[in-house]
C-alpha cells in the first residue's frame, strides 16, 4: 500500500477561490480545539481573537495601521511570486528604504517643506529598489539563487541600520541611546484619528488597486503571468526572463522600501535599531493567502493584522502566551498550502502491485 | 420557555453587572514585558514583583501583563490597550518603551505610568532603575580573585549607558584586585536571545576568558559556562539552579518592594512622578549566595557588599581613568551622577571600542 499525489488534469477554479476560506475555517476550528485543550473557553477566545478587534474604532485603526505595511509589501511580492521570482528579502529592502528616506530628516533637519516629505517617500522607494537590485543582478549575471541572496541581505541591512543609529546617525542629545533624532513637522506623515492613522494607509490601498488593474488589464500583467507560468512560451512571445527579474525586484523592493519609510515617518517617528516586527516576512504569508492577487492581498493583510491585534487581546484577557498568534499564523499558512496542494493534486492509495506497475511505467 | 430565557438573561445581566462592579472597585495594574516571564532573568524578576503585588494587595488590585512586546510601534499600541482597558497604573519594563510610554501617557493623563531604566519623565510618568553597577563591582572583584587567565568575558546587549556602566564597574572591581585584569566584550544586540547569548559565551571562552558575565536576560550564558567548566555569574535573578558548579553568585534585582510601594501610593492617592535609582541600600539590588569560591574570596565579597550597602564605598571612586587615558575622577572624588547616567566611555583595560 502506498500513497501518492497525482496531478489533477484540471484544477477546480471554484475551489481555487474557496481554498483560503477553507483554510481560515480549518484554522478557526483547530484554534478552538487548541484553546479548549488549554482550558480556555474556545468561543470567547475566538470571539476575542477575530471579532473583538473590529468592535471599537480604536482597534479598527490599529488593525489598519498594522495592515498598511503588510499590504504594501504583500502586493509587490504577489506580483513577484506570480512571475516565479522569489524575493524573500522584503524585510531587508524595507530597512534599506527607511534608511535612505531618513537621510532627509537626519542630514537636512532644518528643511521643512511638503517637498521634503515627497522626497523622503521617493528616496524610500528608491532605497528599497536599489537594495533589491543586488539579488537581481546576482541572479541575472551569475545565476545565483535569489532566495538565498535576498534572505541573507536582510541581516546585512538590519545590522547596517543598527550601526547607523549607534554611530553616525545617533541623536547627539540622546544619552548615547541608539536612536536617531526624532522627526518633526514635514518629516512626518500627516496623521488622523487617534493619532496613529497616517497617509501611508491610503498609499497602500491606491497601489494595491493600481496593481490589480495592471495585472488584469495591462500587457505587463499578462507578461508577468506568462513568464511565471510558462517561461518558454514567454520567451517565444518575446518576453525576456532577465528583464522580468529586474522588474519584479524593482517593484517589490521599491514597495518594501516605501513601507519601511512610511513606518519610520509614521508610527515610529525616528530611526531605531528595530523598525519592523518582521513585516517583510509576514507579507509572504499575506501574498499567498491573497492568492497572489493584489485585491486578495488587501483582505489577507487585514486578516493577518486582525490576528496580531486579536492575539494581543486574547493574551491580555485570557492570559494566553503570545505564541498563540504565531501558532495561528503558522496554521493559516499550513492549511492554505495544504488546500492548494489538494486542489492541484489528488491523493491516491495504491496497492502493492499497482505501485510496482506505476513505478515501471514512470 | 420564554420565561426561562428571560430569567437566564436576567441572571446573565446581573452577573455581568456585579462583575463590572467588582472590576471597577479594584485598581488594575498593567505590566509590559520585553521577554517571557519564563526567561529566569530580567522579566522573571519583574513578574516576581507583579506577583508580590497580587500577594500583598490582591484584595484591592488586579494585575495583568503582556509578554514579548517588541520595542517599537507595537509597544505604543500595547500600552494604549492596557490604558483603555482601565489600568490605573502601568509599568513598562524595558528601556525601548520610553518614547511609546510618553506618547501614551500624554493621551491618558489620569493613568500613572512607570518606565524602567529610562530618562524621560512627565507629570504622570515616573522612571525607576537600580544601581546594578554596585553588584557588578562585587562580581568584578570575585572574578579577579578566581580567574586564572586574568581575562573575563562580558556579553553585552546594547551599548546604552546602563550596560556600559555595568561593564566599567565590573572592570573597576576586578582591577582593585588585579590591576592588569582584562575584559573582552561581545555585543549580541538583543535583550533576550538565548541562542546568540550562548554563542557569545562560547566565543569568549575560546578567546581565553575563564569567567563569563552577561547583561542579557536569559540563563544561556551560565549554562554554557557550566558545560565548558568555567565560572559565571547570574544576572537579574538567582541562576544557581542552572549552573550549580559554575555559578559564583548572582546579582538579583528586587522590584517587589518598589512595585508594592508605588501601587499603594496610587491606592492612597499619593502617587507623584519621581525618579528612583535605588541600590543595595534600598534593597533593590541584592547579591545571591557566594558559592563555589574559597573562604577569603567570599569574605572580601561580603565586606565590599556591606560597605556599598552602608554607603561607605562607591564603585566609581577615583582615580578612574577613561580608555583614552584621560581622568574621569581624581583620587578622593567619585564619578558624578550625570556622567554615570549618560556613560558613553570605557575605563582603561576594556578590550573593545565604543
Amino acid at each position: 500500500m502506498q500513497i501518492v499525489l497525482e496531478k489533477r488534469s484540471q484544477a477546480s477554479s471554484w475551489m481555487n477561490v474557496m481554498s483560503p476560506v477553507l483554510a481560515i475555517g480549518l484554522t478557526v476550528i483547530m484554534g478552538g480545539l487548541i484553546f479548549a485543550a488549554m482550558g480556555k473557553p474556545p468561543l470567547t477566545a475566538l470571539y476575542l481573537y477575530f471579532i473583538d478587534p473590529l468592535t471599537s474604532w480604536w482597534s479598527i485603526e490599529e488593525v489598519l495601521v498594522k495592515a498598511g505595511p503588510l499590504v504594501l509589501i504583500g502586493v509587490g511580492l504577489a506580483v513577484c511570486f506570480k512571475a516565479n521570482v522569489w524575493n524573500i528579502g522584503a524585510e531587508g529592502q524595507l530597512t534599506a528604504g527607511a534608511l535612505m528616506g531618513a537621510m532627509v530628516p537626519v542630514l537636512l533637519g532644518d528643511w521643512q517643506s511638503p517637498w521634503a516629505l515627497v522626497l523622503m517617500l521617493l528616496l524610500g522607494a528608491l532605497g528599497g529598489a536599489m537594495f533589491a537590485f543586488i539579488p537581481a543582478w546576482l541572479k541575472t549575471r551569475f545565476g545565483v539563487n535569489e532566495i538565498l541572496t535576498s534572505l541573507m541581505l536582510v541581516y546585512i541591512a538590519q545590522l547596517f541600520l543598527d550601526w547607523m543609529v549607534r554611530g553616525p546617525w545617533k541623536d547627539p542629545h540622546g544619552y548615547n541611546f541608539p536612536k536617531s533624532v526624532a522627526f518633526e513637522g514635514w518629516h512626518l506623515l500627516p496623521m488622523w484619528g487617534d493619532g496613529r492613522m497616517h497617509l501611508g494607509l491610503v498609499v497602500a490601498l491606491v497601489i494595491a488597486l493600481v496593481l490589480y488593474w495592471v495585472m488584469r488589464n495591462n500587457l505587463k500583467g499578462f507578461e508577468v503571468r506568462v513568464v511565471g507560468s510558462a517561461p518558454r512560451a514567454g520567451a517565444f512571445a518575446g518576453f525576456s526572463q532577465t528583464k522580468m527579474v529586474w522588474f519584479c525586484f524593482a517593484l517589490s523592493g521599491g514597495l518594501a522600501g516605501l513601507a519601511g519609510l512610511i513606518e519610520v515617518a509614521g508610527p515610529i517617528g525616528q530611526l531605531q535599531p528595530h523598525i519592523s516586527p518582521n513585516y517583510g516576512f509576514t507579507a509572504i504569508i499575506v501574498a499567498f493567502l491573497g492568492r497572489l492577487n493584489p485585491l486578495g492581498v488587501v483582505f489577507s493583510g487585514l486578516l493577518l493584522a486582525i490576528s496580531y491585534i486579536g492575539g494581543e487581546g486574547v493574551q491580555i484577557e485570557l492570559g494566553i502566551s503570545d505564541k498563540t498568534t504565531q501558532v495561528f499564523q503558522g496554521m493559516l499558512l499550513f492549511f492554505i498550502l495544504m488546500c492548494d496542494t489538494l486542489i492541484l493534486y489528488r491523493v491516491r492509495y495504491l496497492s502493492g502491485t499497482q505501485a510496482n506497475i506505476e513505478g515501471e511505467t514512470s | 420557555m420564554k420565561k426561562l430565557l428571560t430569567a437566564a438573561a436576567g441572571i446573565a445581566l446581573a452577573s455581568a453587572l456585579s462583575m463590572s462592579a467588582v472590576a471597577a472597585d479594584k485598581l488594575k495594574v498593567g505590566f509590559i514585558y520585553i521577554g517571557p516571564p519564563g526567561d529566569h532573568g530580567w522579566t522573571y524578576q519583574h513578574d516576581q514583583g507583579r506577583q508580590a503585588i497580587d500577594a500583598r494587595l490582591g484584595d484591592q488590585v488586579e494585575t495583568v501583563f503582556v509578554e514579548n512586546v517588541p520595542e517599537g510601534p507595537d509597544a505604543e499600541r500595547t500600552i494604549t490597550r492596557l490604558a483603555r482597558q482601565g489600568a490605573g497604573l502601568i509599568f513598562t519594563t524595558s528601556f525601548g518603551y520610553m518614547d511609546p510610554t510618553l506618547k501614551v501617557a500624554a493621551k491618558f493623563p489620569d493613568v500613572k505610568f512607570e518606565h524602567a531604566t529610562g530618562y524621560k519623565r512627565a507629570d504622570n510618568v515616573s522612571t525607576y532603575s537600580s544601581r546594578f553597577y554596585e553588584g557588578r563591582y562585587v562580581i568584578g572583584q570575585i572574578a579577579a580573585k578566581t580567574s586564572k587567565s586574568g581575562v573575563a568575558g562580558y556579553i553585552g546587549s546594547f551599548p546604552i549607558p546602563e550596560v556600559v556602566r555595568g561593564i566599567n564597574a565590573f572592570l573597576l572591581g576586578a582591577q582593585s584586585v588585579n590591576p592588569d585584569f582584562k575584559l573582552k566584550v561581545v555585543w549580541v544586540n538583543s535583550w533576550f536571545d538565548p541562542g546568540r547569548e550562548a554563542d557569545a559565551a562560547k566565543v569568549l571562552i575560546s578567546q581565553g576568558a575563564d569567567i563569563i558575565t552577561q547583561h542579557t536576560d536569559s540563563t544561556a550564558a551560565v549554562q554554557v559556562a557550566e558545560e565548558q567548566g568555567v565560572n559565571a555569574f547570574g544576572q537579574a535573578s538567582d541562576m544557581e539552579a542552572f549552573a550549580p558548579n559554575a555559578l559564583l553568585t548572582s546579582i538579583i534585582d528586587n522590584w517587589s518592594d518598589y512595585y508594592i510601594a508605588r501601587t499603594q501610593a496610587v491606592l492612597d492617592g499619593t502617587w507623584v512622578s519621581t525618579d528612583t535609582f535605588g541600590g543595595m541600600d534600598a534593597n533593590m539590588v541584592n547579591m545571591g549566595p557566594f558559592v563555589n569560591m574559597p573562604a577569603d574570596v567570599k569574605a572580601m565579597a561580603e565586606a565590599t557588599t556591606a560597605a556599598i550597602t552602608a554607603g561607605e564605598f562607591h564603585p566609581f571612586s577615583g582615580p578612574v581613568y577613561k580608555q583614552d587615558g584621560s581622568l574621569a575622577a581624581a583620587e578622593g572624588e567619585v564619578v558624578d551622577l550625570g556622567s554615570l547616567l549618560g556613560m558613553d566611555w570605557y575605563v582603561q583595560g576594556v578590550d573593545d571600542k565604543l
